[in-house]
Protein backbone atom coordinates (compact mmCIF):
# COMPACT_ATOMS: atom_id res chain seq x y z
CA UNK A 1 0.00 0.00 0.00
CA UNK A 2 1.16 3.42 -0.79
CA UNK A 3 1.08 5.34 2.54
CA UNK A 4 3.19 8.37 3.59
CA UNK A 5 5.97 8.33 5.53
CA UNK A 6 4.46 8.76 8.44
CA UNK A 7 1.74 5.82 7.74
CA UNK A 8 0.58 3.41 9.60
CA UNK A 9 -0.92 2.43 12.90
CA UNK A 10 -1.05 5.56 15.47
CA UNK A 11 -0.04 8.40 12.94
CA UNK A 12 -3.39 9.88 13.39
CA UNK A 13 -2.39 11.31 16.33
CA UNK A 14 1.28 12.50 14.89
CA UNK A 15 -0.80 14.37 12.14
CA UNK A 16 -3.09 16.12 14.28
CA UNK A 17 -0.13 17.55 16.73
CA UNK A 18 2.09 18.27 13.93
CA UNK A 19 1.80 21.46 12.40
CA UNK A 20 0.38 21.98 8.82
CA UNK A 21 2.93 20.40 6.47
CA UNK A 22 4.83 18.45 8.76
CA UNK A 23 3.30 15.42 8.73
CA UNK A 24 2.48 15.01 4.71
CA UNK A 25 -1.66 14.14 5.73
CA UNK A 26 -4.69 15.37 3.68
CA UNK A 27 -7.61 14.57 6.44
CA UNK A 28 -10.41 16.11 4.80
CA UNK A 29 -12.11 16.55 1.49
CA UNK A 30 -13.05 20.00 0.52
CA UNK A 31 -15.39 21.50 -2.18
CA UNK A 32 -12.36 22.49 -4.76
CA UNK A 33 -10.81 19.00 -4.80
CA UNK A 34 -14.08 17.06 -4.51
CA UNK A 35 -14.35 19.57 -7.96
CA UNK A 36 -10.85 17.99 -8.88
CA UNK A 37 -11.62 14.81 -8.82
CA UNK A 38 -14.73 14.98 -10.53
CA UNK A 39 -12.85 16.53 -13.58
CA UNK A 40 -10.28 14.05 -13.29
CA UNK A 41 -13.08 11.51 -13.53
CA UNK A 42 -14.31 13.22 -16.58
CA UNK A 43 -11.07 13.43 -17.99
CA UNK A 44 -10.33 9.46 -17.83
CA UNK A 45 -13.61 8.71 -18.94
CA UNK A 46 -12.57 10.39 -21.94
CA UNK A 47 -9.06 8.77 -22.35
CA UNK A 48 -10.77 5.55 -21.18
CA UNK A 49 -13.95 5.81 -23.80
CA UNK A 50 -12.65 3.41 -26.38
CA UNK A 51 -11.39 0.59 -24.11
CA UNK A 52 -14.73 0.68 -21.92
CA UNK A 53 -16.60 0.37 -25.14
CA UNK A 54 -14.68 -2.78 -26.34
CA UNK A 55 -15.31 -3.98 -22.60
CA UNK A 56 -19.03 -3.27 -23.28
CA UNK A 57 -18.56 -4.47 -26.80
CA UNK A 58 -17.51 -7.94 -25.99
CA UNK A 59 -20.45 -8.68 -23.29
CA UNK A 60 -22.35 -5.60 -23.34
CA UNK A 61 -23.84 -3.35 -26.39
CA UNK A 62 -20.69 -1.08 -26.66
CA UNK A 63 -21.94 1.83 -25.15
CA UNK A 64 -20.62 2.13 -22.15
CA UNK A 65 -17.61 4.79 -22.56
CA UNK A 66 -20.13 6.82 -24.85
CA UNK A 67 -22.62 6.94 -22.01
CA UNK A 68 -19.84 7.89 -19.05
CA UNK A 69 -18.25 10.40 -21.53
CA UNK A 70 -21.70 11.76 -21.95
CA UNK A 71 -22.80 11.84 -18.53
CA UNK A 72 -19.59 13.53 -17.46
CA UNK A 73 -19.60 16.43 -19.72
CA UNK A 74 -22.80 16.97 -18.37
CA UNK A 75 -21.98 16.85 -15.39
CA UNK A 76 -18.62 19.19 -16.08
CA UNK A 77 -21.30 21.77 -17.44
CA UNK A 78 -23.65 21.82 -14.20
CA UNK A 79 -21.15 22.34 -11.82
CA UNK A 80 -18.41 23.99 -13.81
CA UNK A 81 -20.24 26.95 -14.34
CA UNK A 82 -19.82 30.24 -13.07
CA UNK A 83 -23.67 30.40 -10.96
CA UNK A 84 -22.73 27.10 -9.18
CA UNK A 85 -21.34 27.77 -5.65
CA UNK A 86 -22.24 24.51 -3.57
CA UNK A 87 -22.37 24.72 0.15
CA UNK A 88 -20.88 21.52 1.31
CA UNK A 89 -19.06 18.91 -0.47
CA UNK A 90 -22.17 16.79 -0.05
CA UNK A 91 -24.09 19.48 -2.07
CA UNK A 92 -21.69 19.25 -4.85
CA UNK A 93 -21.77 15.43 -4.99
CA UNK A 94 -25.39 14.75 -4.67
CA UNK A 95 -25.68 17.48 -7.96
CA UNK A 96 -22.84 15.35 -9.49
CA UNK A 97 -25.42 12.52 -9.07
CA UNK A 98 -28.47 13.81 -10.18
CA UNK A 99 -27.23 15.03 -13.23
CA UNK A 100 -25.76 11.79 -14.45
CA UNK A 101 -29.74 10.26 -13.82
CA UNK A 102 -30.78 12.40 -15.76
CA UNK A 103 -28.17 12.49 -18.79
CA UNK A 104 -26.43 8.62 -18.95
CA UNK A 105 -29.32 6.60 -19.15
CA UNK A 106 -28.91 2.53 -19.30
CA UNK A 107 -28.50 0.97 -16.21
CA UNK A 108 -24.92 3.12 -15.43
CA UNK A 109 -26.96 6.29 -15.34
CA UNK A 110 -29.27 5.70 -12.01
CA UNK A 111 -27.04 3.25 -10.67
CA UNK A 112 -23.76 5.70 -10.76
CA UNK A 113 -26.17 8.76 -10.42
CA UNK A 114 -28.07 6.73 -7.09
CA UNK A 115 -24.36 6.02 -5.91
CA UNK A 116 -23.05 9.86 -5.78
CA UNK A 117 -26.61 11.28 -4.66
CA UNK A 118 -26.26 8.92 -1.65
CA UNK A 119 -22.41 9.63 -1.09
CA UNK A 120 -23.36 13.26 -1.64
CA UNK A 121 -26.29 13.53 0.91
CA UNK A 122 -24.61 11.63 3.59
CA UNK A 123 -22.29 14.58 3.85
CA UNK A 124 -23.92 17.81 5.22
CA UNK A 125 -20.74 19.69 6.71
CA UNK A 126 -18.46 21.69 4.25
CA UNK A 127 -15.96 19.72 4.06
CA UNK A 128 -15.67 15.77 4.79
CA UNK A 129 -13.55 13.91 7.13
CA UNK A 130 -12.38 10.08 6.21
CA UNK A 131 -15.16 8.91 8.56
CA UNK A 132 -17.72 10.88 6.93
CA UNK A 133 -16.82 9.84 3.81
CA UNK A 134 -16.61 5.98 4.88
CA UNK A 135 -20.03 6.61 6.13
CA UNK A 136 -20.50 7.99 2.84
CA UNK A 137 -19.19 5.51 0.76
CA UNK A 138 -20.71 2.65 2.37
CA UNK A 139 -24.73 4.65 1.75
CA UNK A 140 -23.34 4.98 -1.88
CA UNK A 141 -22.52 1.09 -2.07
CA UNK A 142 -26.11 0.44 -0.66
CA UNK A 143 -28.47 2.77 -2.79
CA UNK A 144 -26.36 0.98 -5.84
CA UNK A 145 -27.15 -2.61 -4.14
CA UNK A 146 -30.63 -1.59 -3.63
CA UNK A 147 -31.04 -0.61 -6.63
CA UNK A 148 -29.46 -2.90 -9.17
CA UNK A 149 -29.70 -6.22 -6.56
CA UNK A 150 -26.68 -7.14 -7.40
CA UNK A 151 -24.54 -9.07 -5.06
CA UNK A 152 -21.08 -9.61 -4.85
CA UNK A 153 -19.82 -11.99 -7.93
CA UNK A 154 -22.85 -11.34 -10.23
CA UNK A 155 -20.17 -9.72 -12.64
CA UNK A 156 -20.86 -6.25 -12.05
CA UNK A 157 -19.93 -2.59 -10.45
CA UNK A 158 -20.77 -3.81 -7.29
CA UNK A 159 -17.30 -6.07 -7.47
CA UNK A 160 -15.41 -3.04 -7.58
CA UNK A 161 -17.56 -0.87 -5.16
CA UNK A 162 -17.30 -3.24 -2.46
CA UNK A 163 -13.86 -3.77 -2.02
CA UNK A 164 -12.61 -0.52 -2.97
CA UNK A 165 -15.53 0.72 0.15
CA UNK A 166 -14.26 -2.06 2.60
CA UNK A 167 -10.37 -0.59 1.41
CA UNK A 168 -11.40 2.73 2.31
CA UNK A 169 -12.92 1.96 5.76
CA UNK A 170 -9.97 -0.21 7.26
CA UNK A 171 -7.33 2.27 5.96
CA UNK A 172 -8.86 5.37 7.69
CA UNK A 173 -9.99 3.09 10.65
CA UNK A 174 -6.17 1.97 10.79
CA UNK A 175 -5.56 5.88 11.16
CA UNK A 176 -4.26 6.30 7.30
CA UNK A 177 -4.89 9.74 5.71
CA UNK A 178 -7.16 10.43 2.55
CA UNK A 179 -4.63 9.58 0.08
CA UNK A 180 -3.81 6.23 1.46
CA UNK A 181 -7.39 5.56 2.15
CA UNK A 182 -8.43 6.47 -1.14
CA UNK A 183 -4.99 4.86 -2.92
CA UNK A 184 -6.14 1.66 -0.61
CA UNK A 185 -9.76 2.01 -2.09
CA UNK A 186 -8.61 2.85 -5.75
CA UNK A 187 -6.15 -0.65 -6.07
CA UNK A 188 -8.65 -2.95 -4.44
CA UNK A 189 -11.33 -1.60 -6.54
CA UNK A 190 -8.85 -2.22 -9.82
CA UNK A 191 -8.38 -5.66 -8.36
CA UNK A 192 -12.04 -6.20 -8.02
CA UNK A 193 -12.87 -4.98 -11.29
CA UNK A 194 -9.87 -7.76 -12.57
CA UNK A 195 -11.03 -10.34 -10.97
CA UNK A 196 -14.57 -10.21 -12.92
CA UNK A 197 -12.88 -11.64 -15.93
CA UNK A 198 -13.78 -15.28 -15.06
CA UNK A 199 -16.81 -14.76 -13.60
CA UNK A 200 -20.00 -15.44 -15.42
CA UNK A 201 -22.49 -12.35 -15.21
CA UNK A 202 -25.89 -12.70 -13.50
CA UNK A 203 -26.88 -9.55 -13.71
CA UNK A 204 -27.34 -6.31 -16.74
CA UNK A 205 -27.12 -7.06 -20.54
CA UNK A 206 -23.77 -9.20 -19.56
CA UNK A 207 -25.92 -12.13 -18.07
CA UNK A 208 -27.75 -13.15 -21.49
CA UNK A 209 -24.28 -14.42 -22.55
CA UNK A 210 -24.84 -16.97 -20.02
CA UNK A 211 -21.20 -19.05 -19.91
CA UNK A 212 -19.75 -16.90 -22.76
CA UNK A 213 -19.86 -13.96 -20.71
CA UNK A 214 -16.75 -15.73 -19.24
CA UNK A 215 -13.49 -14.25 -20.41
CA UNK A 216 -13.89 -10.74 -20.33
CA UNK A 217 -13.95 -8.28 -17.70
CA UNK A 218 -16.92 -6.09 -16.36
CA UNK A 219 -17.10 -2.67 -18.28
CA UNK A 220 -18.91 -1.36 -15.34
CA UNK A 221 -16.52 -3.08 -12.78
CA UNK A 222 -13.50 -1.33 -15.06
CA UNK A 223 -15.13 2.13 -15.13
CA UNK A 224 -15.94 2.08 -11.13
CA UNK A 225 -12.03 1.77 -10.72
CA UNK A 226 -11.95 4.75 -12.24
CA UNK A 227 -13.83 6.56 -10.40
CA UNK A 228 -11.39 5.37 -6.96
CA UNK A 229 -8.40 5.97 -9.03
CA UNK A 230 -9.33 9.43 -10.45
CA UNK A 231 -9.87 10.13 -6.38
CA UNK A 232 -6.23 8.80 -5.18
CA UNK A 233 -4.82 10.72 -8.18
CA UNK A 234 -6.66 13.89 -7.18
CA UNK A 235 -5.55 13.41 -3.78
CA UNK A 236 -1.54 12.54 -4.27
CA UNK A 237 -1.64 15.94 -6.44
CA UNK A 238 -3.42 17.60 -3.77
CA UNK A 239 -1.62 20.66 -1.22
CA UNK B 1 -19.99 0.19 -42.32
CA UNK B 2 -22.01 2.61 -44.45
CA UNK B 3 -24.99 4.78 -43.20
CA UNK B 4 -27.17 7.57 -43.95
CA UNK B 5 -26.33 9.73 -41.24
CA UNK B 6 -25.17 13.63 -40.69
CA UNK B 7 -22.81 12.98 -37.79
CA UNK B 8 -23.62 10.01 -34.97
CA UNK B 9 -24.33 12.36 -32.34
CA UNK B 10 -27.09 13.93 -34.51
CA UNK B 11 -28.57 10.24 -35.65
CA UNK B 12 -31.47 9.80 -32.84
CA UNK B 13 -32.79 13.60 -33.28
CA UNK B 14 -32.46 13.67 -36.71
CA UNK B 15 -34.32 10.53 -37.19
CA UNK B 16 -37.29 12.03 -34.35
CA UNK B 17 -37.46 14.82 -36.68
CA UNK B 18 -38.38 13.49 -39.74
CA UNK B 19 -40.59 11.33 -38.21
CA UNK B 20 -42.67 14.02 -37.22
CA UNK B 21 -42.36 16.01 -40.64
CA UNK B 22 -43.54 12.31 -42.16
CA UNK B 23 -46.76 12.60 -39.78
CA UNK B 24 -48.25 15.24 -38.99
CA UNK B 25 -50.50 13.31 -36.42
CA UNK B 26 -47.18 13.50 -34.38
CA UNK B 27 -44.95 16.13 -32.04
CA UNK B 28 -41.57 15.79 -31.36
CA UNK B 29 -41.25 17.65 -28.06
CA UNK B 30 -37.87 18.33 -27.26
CA UNK B 31 -35.67 20.95 -25.08
CA UNK B 32 -34.95 21.35 -21.23
CA UNK B 33 -38.57 21.17 -20.27
CA UNK B 34 -39.00 17.78 -22.02
CA UNK B 35 -36.08 16.26 -19.72
CA UNK B 36 -33.45 16.80 -22.40
CA UNK B 37 -34.02 13.99 -25.61
CA UNK B 38 -37.48 14.52 -25.48
CA UNK B 39 -40.84 12.36 -26.29
CA UNK B 40 -42.47 11.93 -29.19
CA UNK B 41 -46.66 12.24 -28.72
CA UNK B 42 -49.81 12.40 -30.47
CA UNK B 43 -50.30 15.76 -31.58
CA UNK B 44 -53.78 15.89 -30.18
CA UNK B 45 -54.43 16.11 -26.20
CA UNK B 46 -55.31 13.06 -24.72
CA UNK B 47 -59.34 12.91 -24.40
CA UNK B 48 -60.37 13.40 -20.94
CA UNK B 49 -61.00 10.58 -18.62
CA UNK B 50 -58.42 8.32 -21.29
CA UNK B 51 -55.54 6.21 -19.74
CA UNK B 52 -52.35 7.21 -21.60
CA UNK B 53 -49.66 4.59 -22.51
CA UNK B 54 -46.40 5.56 -22.44
CA UNK B 55 -43.14 3.40 -23.46
CA UNK B 56 -39.68 3.69 -24.49
CA UNK B 57 -36.62 2.46 -24.52
CA UNK B 58 -33.19 2.69 -26.54
CA UNK B 59 -33.83 4.29 -30.31
CA UNK B 60 -32.35 1.11 -33.07
CA UNK B 61 -35.78 -0.52 -32.75
CA UNK B 62 -37.39 1.42 -35.69
CA UNK B 63 -40.74 1.50 -35.53
CA UNK B 64 -41.01 0.94 -32.01
CA UNK B 65 -41.77 2.64 -30.07
CA UNK B 66 -42.14 5.89 -31.77
CA UNK B 67 -43.77 4.69 -34.73
CA UNK B 68 -46.14 3.02 -32.40
CA UNK B 69 -47.28 6.64 -30.98
CA UNK B 70 -50.83 7.39 -32.62
CA UNK B 71 -55.10 6.46 -31.97
CA UNK B 72 -55.12 2.90 -30.52
CA UNK B 73 -51.65 2.63 -29.22
CA UNK B 74 -49.31 4.69 -27.56
CA UNK B 75 -50.02 8.18 -25.94
CA UNK B 76 -45.89 8.98 -26.05
CA UNK B 77 -43.07 7.54 -26.72
CA UNK B 78 -39.34 8.28 -25.21
CA UNK B 79 -36.97 7.30 -27.36
CA UNK B 80 -32.92 7.01 -25.84
CA UNK B 81 -29.73 6.97 -27.68
CA UNK B 82 -29.18 3.75 -29.88
CA UNK B 83 -29.44 1.15 -27.50
CA UNK B 84 -29.28 2.75 -24.48
CA UNK B 85 -32.49 3.41 -22.27
CA UNK B 86 -33.82 7.29 -22.18
CA UNK B 87 -33.59 9.29 -18.88
CA UNK B 88 -36.15 9.28 -16.14
CA UNK B 89 -36.76 13.62 -16.71
CA UNK B 90 -38.27 12.04 -19.96
CA UNK B 91 -40.43 9.80 -19.03
CA UNK B 92 -41.62 11.81 -16.84
CA UNK B 93 -41.96 14.89 -19.10
CA UNK B 94 -43.92 12.54 -21.18
CA UNK B 95 -46.58 11.52 -18.76
CA UNK B 96 -47.26 15.39 -17.35
CA UNK B 97 -47.71 16.00 -21.32
CA UNK B 98 -49.96 13.05 -21.80
CA UNK B 99 -51.76 12.26 -18.38
CA UNK B 100 -55.49 13.43 -18.89
CA UNK B 101 -56.05 12.78 -15.24
CA UNK B 102 -56.82 9.03 -15.78
CA UNK B 103 -53.23 7.90 -15.29
CA UNK B 104 -50.36 6.77 -17.20
CA UNK B 105 -49.65 2.78 -18.07
CA UNK B 106 -45.76 2.77 -18.85
CA UNK B 107 -44.76 -0.11 -20.97
CA UNK B 108 -41.36 -1.15 -20.17
CA UNK B 109 -39.00 -3.76 -22.04
CA UNK B 110 -37.05 -5.84 -19.39
CA UNK B 111 -33.63 -4.36 -19.31
CA UNK B 112 -31.72 -3.24 -16.33
CA UNK B 113 -31.71 0.18 -17.83
CA UNK B 114 -35.03 0.75 -18.83
CA UNK B 115 -36.35 -0.88 -15.68
CA UNK B 116 -34.55 1.35 -13.80
CA UNK B 117 -34.99 4.27 -15.57
CA UNK B 118 -38.90 3.91 -15.78
CA UNK B 119 -39.16 3.07 -11.80
CA UNK B 120 -37.29 6.29 -10.96
CA UNK B 121 -39.63 8.27 -13.19
CA UNK B 122 -42.36 6.57 -11.63
CA UNK B 123 -41.48 7.63 -8.33
CA UNK B 124 -41.52 11.37 -9.72
CA UNK B 125 -44.45 11.01 -11.40
CA UNK B 126 -46.49 9.99 -8.17
CA UNK B 127 -44.68 11.68 -5.00
CA UNK B 128 -43.53 14.83 -7.45
CA UNK B 129 -46.24 15.17 -10.17
CA UNK B 130 -49.53 13.53 -8.07
CA UNK B 131 -50.07 11.29 -11.62
CA UNK B 132 -51.22 7.96 -10.84
CA UNK B 133 -48.90 5.16 -12.53
CA UNK B 134 -48.85 1.39 -13.53
CA UNK B 135 -46.18 -0.43 -14.81
CA UNK B 136 -46.45 -3.10 -17.17
CA UNK B 137 -43.15 -5.15 -17.59
CA UNK B 138 -42.08 -7.10 -20.97
CA UNK B 139 -40.60 -10.19 -20.99
CA UNK B 140 -41.26 -12.09 -23.36
CA UNK B 141 -37.76 -13.60 -25.26
CA UNK B 142 -37.58 -17.35 -24.30
CA UNK B 143 -33.75 -17.30 -25.46
CA UNK B 144 -32.88 -15.79 -22.11
CA UNK B 145 -34.04 -18.00 -18.82
CA UNK B 146 -35.65 -16.31 -16.56
CA UNK B 147 -34.34 -17.09 -13.22
CA UNK B 148 -32.02 -15.74 -10.67
CA UNK B 149 -28.83 -16.26 -12.62
CA UNK B 150 -29.95 -13.32 -15.34
CA UNK B 151 -31.43 -10.57 -15.74
CA UNK B 152 -34.54 -11.95 -16.53
CA UNK B 153 -36.14 -12.95 -20.34
CA UNK B 154 -35.48 -10.11 -22.38
CA UNK B 155 -38.86 -7.52 -23.86
CA UNK B 156 -39.09 -7.70 -27.20
CA UNK B 157 -41.98 -8.88 -30.00
CA UNK B 158 -44.60 -8.82 -27.55
CA UNK B 159 -44.03 -5.18 -26.84
CA UNK B 160 -46.09 -4.47 -30.23
CA UNK B 161 -49.10 -7.02 -29.17
CA UNK B 162 -49.05 -5.28 -24.98
CA UNK B 163 -48.70 -1.54 -27.04
CA UNK B 164 -51.62 -2.89 -29.37
CA UNK B 165 -54.17 -4.85 -27.03
CA UNK B 166 -53.97 -2.27 -24.01
CA UNK B 167 -53.73 0.48 -26.13
CA UNK B 168 -57.22 -0.41 -27.82
CA UNK B 169 -58.73 -1.03 -24.34
CA UNK B 170 -57.41 2.31 -23.26
CA UNK B 171 -59.03 3.61 -26.21
CA UNK B 172 -62.35 2.61 -25.22
CA UNK B 173 -62.23 4.18 -21.51
CA UNK B 174 -61.16 1.48 -19.82
CA UNK B 175 -59.59 2.64 -15.84
CA UNK B 176 -55.72 2.21 -15.14
CA UNK B 177 -55.66 -0.55 -13.31
CA UNK B 178 -57.70 -2.28 -15.84
CA UNK B 179 -55.41 -0.97 -18.93
CA UNK B 180 -52.42 -2.76 -16.93
CA UNK B 181 -53.87 -5.69 -16.26
CA UNK B 182 -54.69 -6.31 -19.51
CA UNK B 183 -50.97 -5.35 -20.82
CA UNK B 184 -49.87 -7.92 -18.22
CA UNK B 185 -52.32 -10.65 -19.63
CA UNK B 186 -50.57 -9.98 -23.21
CA UNK B 187 -47.19 -10.17 -21.80
CA UNK B 188 -47.83 -13.44 -20.12
CA UNK B 189 -49.65 -15.31 -23.14
CA UNK B 190 -46.56 -13.97 -25.40
CA UNK B 191 -43.33 -15.76 -26.27
CA UNK B 192 -40.65 -15.00 -28.89
CA UNK B 193 -37.34 -16.18 -30.31
CA UNK B 194 -34.59 -14.68 -32.64
CA UNK B 195 -31.82 -15.94 -34.68
CA UNK B 196 -29.97 -13.98 -36.51
CA UNK B 197 -27.25 -13.79 -39.75
CA UNK B 198 -25.09 -10.91 -39.09
CA UNK B 199 -24.58 -8.33 -36.43
CA UNK B 200 -25.37 -4.60 -36.37
CA UNK B 201 -23.34 -1.56 -36.11
CA UNK B 202 -24.37 1.66 -33.95
CA UNK B 203 -23.89 4.80 -35.21
CA UNK B 204 -21.25 5.69 -33.17
CA UNK B 205 -19.30 2.65 -33.70
CA UNK B 206 -17.47 1.35 -37.30
CA UNK B 207 -17.79 -2.34 -37.07
CA UNK B 208 -20.68 -4.84 -36.03
CA UNK B 209 -21.40 -5.99 -32.40
CA UNK B 210 -20.39 -9.36 -33.44
CA UNK B 211 -18.80 -11.18 -36.41
CA UNK B 212 -20.51 -14.55 -38.44
CA UNK B 213 -18.74 -16.51 -40.84
CA UNK B 214 -20.74 -17.01 -43.79
CA UNK B 215 -21.82 -20.33 -42.76
CA UNK B 216 -23.12 -19.56 -39.14
CA UNK B 217 -26.31 -18.04 -37.64
CA UNK B 218 -26.26 -16.73 -34.00
CA UNK B 219 -28.89 -18.59 -31.98
CA UNK B 220 -31.01 -16.17 -29.23
CA UNK B 221 -29.97 -13.50 -30.02
CA UNK B 222 -31.55 -10.00 -28.40
CA UNK B 223 -32.23 -6.45 -29.81
CA UNK B 224 -29.31 -4.72 -28.99
CA UNK B 225 -26.13 -6.22 -31.08
CA UNK B 226 -25.40 -8.28 -27.68
CA UNK B 227 -24.44 -12.09 -29.49
CA UNK B 228 -27.07 -14.52 -28.64
CA UNK B 229 -26.55 -17.88 -26.84
CA UNK B 230 -24.72 -19.67 -28.39
CA UNK B 231 -23.72 -20.14 -32.58
CA UNK B 232 -24.69 -22.72 -35.11
CA UNK B 233 -24.35 -23.57 -38.43
CA UNK B 234 -26.54 -22.19 -40.49
CA UNK B 235 -30.00 -23.85 -41.82
CA UNK B 236 -32.82 -23.61 -44.16
CA UNK B 237 -35.62 -21.70 -43.45
CA UNK B 238 -37.77 -24.57 -42.63
CA UNK B 239 -34.82 -25.21 -40.01
CA UNK B 240 -34.42 -21.98 -38.38
CA UNK B 241 -38.46 -21.99 -37.83
CA UNK B 242 -38.84 -25.62 -36.45
CA UNK B 243 -35.85 -24.22 -33.54
CA UNK B 244 -37.58 -21.06 -32.87
CA UNK B 245 -41.11 -22.74 -32.91
CA UNK B 246 -40.04 -25.70 -30.32
CA UNK B 247 -38.24 -22.62 -27.91
CA UNK B 248 -41.60 -21.07 -27.90
CA UNK B 249 -44.18 -24.13 -28.09
CA UNK B 250 -42.17 -25.40 -25.05
CA UNK B 251 -43.61 -22.46 -22.73
CA UNK B 252 -46.52 -23.96 -20.75
CA UNK B 253 -48.82 -21.06 -21.56
CA UNK B 254 -48.52 -22.16 -25.29
CA UNK B 255 -48.12 -25.55 -24.73
CA UNK B 256 -52.04 -26.28 -24.75
CA UNK B 257 -52.24 -27.70 -27.93
CA UNK B 258 -49.72 -29.71 -28.25
CA UNK B 259 -50.56 -31.16 -24.96
CA UNK B 260 -53.84 -32.42 -25.55
CA UNK B 261 -55.80 -29.17 -23.44
CA UNK B 262 -57.51 -27.45 -26.09
CA UNK B 263 -57.44 -25.16 -28.81
CA UNK B 264 -54.65 -22.73 -29.05
CA UNK B 265 -55.39 -19.66 -31.03
CA UNK B 266 -52.43 -17.14 -31.69
CA UNK B 267 -51.47 -14.27 -33.17
CA UNK B 268 -48.31 -15.42 -35.09
CA UNK B 269 -45.50 -12.82 -36.13
CA UNK B 270 -42.71 -13.03 -37.88
CA UNK B 271 -40.43 -10.00 -37.18
CA UNK B 272 -37.01 -8.46 -39.36
CA UNK B 273 -34.48 -7.52 -37.26
CA UNK B 274 -33.62 -4.65 -40.11
CA UNK B 275 -31.40 -5.72 -42.88
CA UNK B 276 -33.50 -8.95 -44.41
CA UNK B 277 -35.83 -8.91 -47.17
CA UNK B 278 -39.50 -9.37 -46.96
CA UNK B 279 -39.53 -12.16 -48.98
CA UNK B 280 -37.35 -14.05 -46.97
CA UNK B 281 -39.82 -13.46 -43.67
CA UNK B 282 -42.42 -14.84 -45.95
CA UNK B 283 -40.34 -17.74 -46.69
CA UNK B 284 -40.15 -18.24 -42.81
CA UNK B 285 -43.40 -17.24 -41.90
CA UNK B 286 -44.56 -20.03 -44.60
CA UNK B 287 -42.96 -22.33 -42.20
CA UNK B 288 -44.27 -20.81 -39.34
CA UNK B 289 -48.13 -21.84 -40.18
CA UNK B 290 -47.51 -25.36 -41.86
CA UNK B 291 -45.68 -26.19 -38.87
CA UNK B 292 -48.44 -24.88 -36.21
CA UNK B 293 -51.00 -26.45 -38.08
CA UNK B 294 -49.03 -29.42 -37.67
CA UNK B 295 -48.45 -28.83 -33.95
CA UNK B 296 -52.56 -28.00 -33.37
CA UNK B 297 -52.18 -24.54 -33.47
CA UNK B 298 -54.22 -21.97 -34.86
CA UNK B 299 -52.86 -18.70 -36.45
CA UNK B 300 -56.24 -16.19 -36.05
CA UNK B 301 -54.56 -13.16 -37.01
CA UNK B 302 -50.51 -12.67 -38.49
CA UNK B 303 -48.01 -9.98 -38.78
CA UNK B 304 -44.88 -10.06 -40.83
CA UNK B 305 -42.49 -6.97 -41.36
CA UNK B 306 -39.86 -5.35 -39.57
CA UNK B 307 -41.44 -3.80 -36.59
CA UNK B 308 -39.16 -4.86 -33.81
CA UNK B 309 -35.48 -4.61 -35.40
CA UNK B 310 -31.88 -4.13 -34.28
CA UNK B 311 -30.60 -1.19 -36.13
CA UNK B 312 -29.31 -2.71 -39.25
CA UNK B 313 -29.47 -6.94 -38.52
CA UNK B 314 -30.28 -9.23 -40.66
CA UNK B 315 -32.10 -11.90 -38.82
CA UNK B 316 -35.87 -12.72 -37.65
CA UNK B 317 -37.73 -12.78 -34.28
CA UNK B 318 -40.77 -15.64 -34.00
CA UNK B 319 -43.52 -14.21 -31.63
CA UNK B 320 -46.46 -16.35 -30.91
CA UNK B 321 -49.21 -14.70 -28.74
CA UNK B 322 -52.28 -16.38 -27.15
CA UNK B 323 -55.59 -15.13 -27.63
CA UNK B 324 -58.75 -14.82 -26.24
CA UNK B 325 -61.80 -13.27 -27.85
CA UNK B 326 -61.48 -9.90 -25.92
CA UNK B 327 -57.82 -9.76 -26.99
CA UNK B 328 -58.56 -10.88 -30.88
CA UNK B 329 -61.32 -8.12 -30.45
CA UNK B 330 -58.70 -5.59 -29.27
CA UNK B 331 -55.83 -6.78 -31.98
CA UNK B 332 -58.41 -6.14 -34.87
CA UNK B 333 -59.83 -2.47 -33.08
CA UNK B 334 -58.61 0.00 -35.49
CA UNK B 335 -55.53 1.96 -35.01
CA UNK B 336 -53.84 5.01 -36.82
CA UNK B 337 -49.89 4.88 -36.57
CA UNK B 338 -46.68 5.52 -38.71
CA UNK B 339 -46.37 1.81 -38.43
CA UNK B 340 -49.16 -0.39 -37.70
CA UNK B 341 -52.60 1.16 -39.17
CA UNK B 342 -55.80 -0.67 -39.85
CA UNK B 343 -59.69 -0.79 -39.09
CA UNK B 344 -60.09 3.24 -39.89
Amino acid sequence: MNTDNGGGGGSAGDGDRDPAGGVNRVDTLDIATARAWIHAVALAVTARRDELTELDAAIGDADHGANLQRGFAAVEAVIGGPGYAPETVGQLLTKVGMTLISSVGGASGPLYGSAFRAIGRSLTTPEADGDQLSVALHAGLDAVRALGAAAAGDKTMVDALTPAVAAFDETVTAGGDLRAASRAAADAAEAGARATTPLQARKGRASYLGERSIGHQDPGATSTALIFAALAETLEHHG
Amino acid sequence: MKKFLNTPDSYVADSLAGLAAAHPLLTVVTGADAGGAGFVRRAAATRAGKVALVSGGGSGHEPLHAGFVGVGMLDAACPGEVFTSPVPGQMLAAAQAVDSGAGVVFVVKNYTGDVLNFQMAAELAVEDAGIAVETVLVDDDVAVQDSTWTAGRRGTGATLMVEKIAGALAERGAELGVVAEMGRRVNASARSFAVALTGCTTPASSKPGFLLPDDEMEVGVGIHGEPGRRRAKLASAREVAELALDAILAEPVLAGGAAGTGPVEVIAMVNGLGATPLSELYILFNEVSRLLSGRGVSVVRSLVGNYVTSLDMAGASFTLCRVDDEMLELWDAPVNTPALRWGL
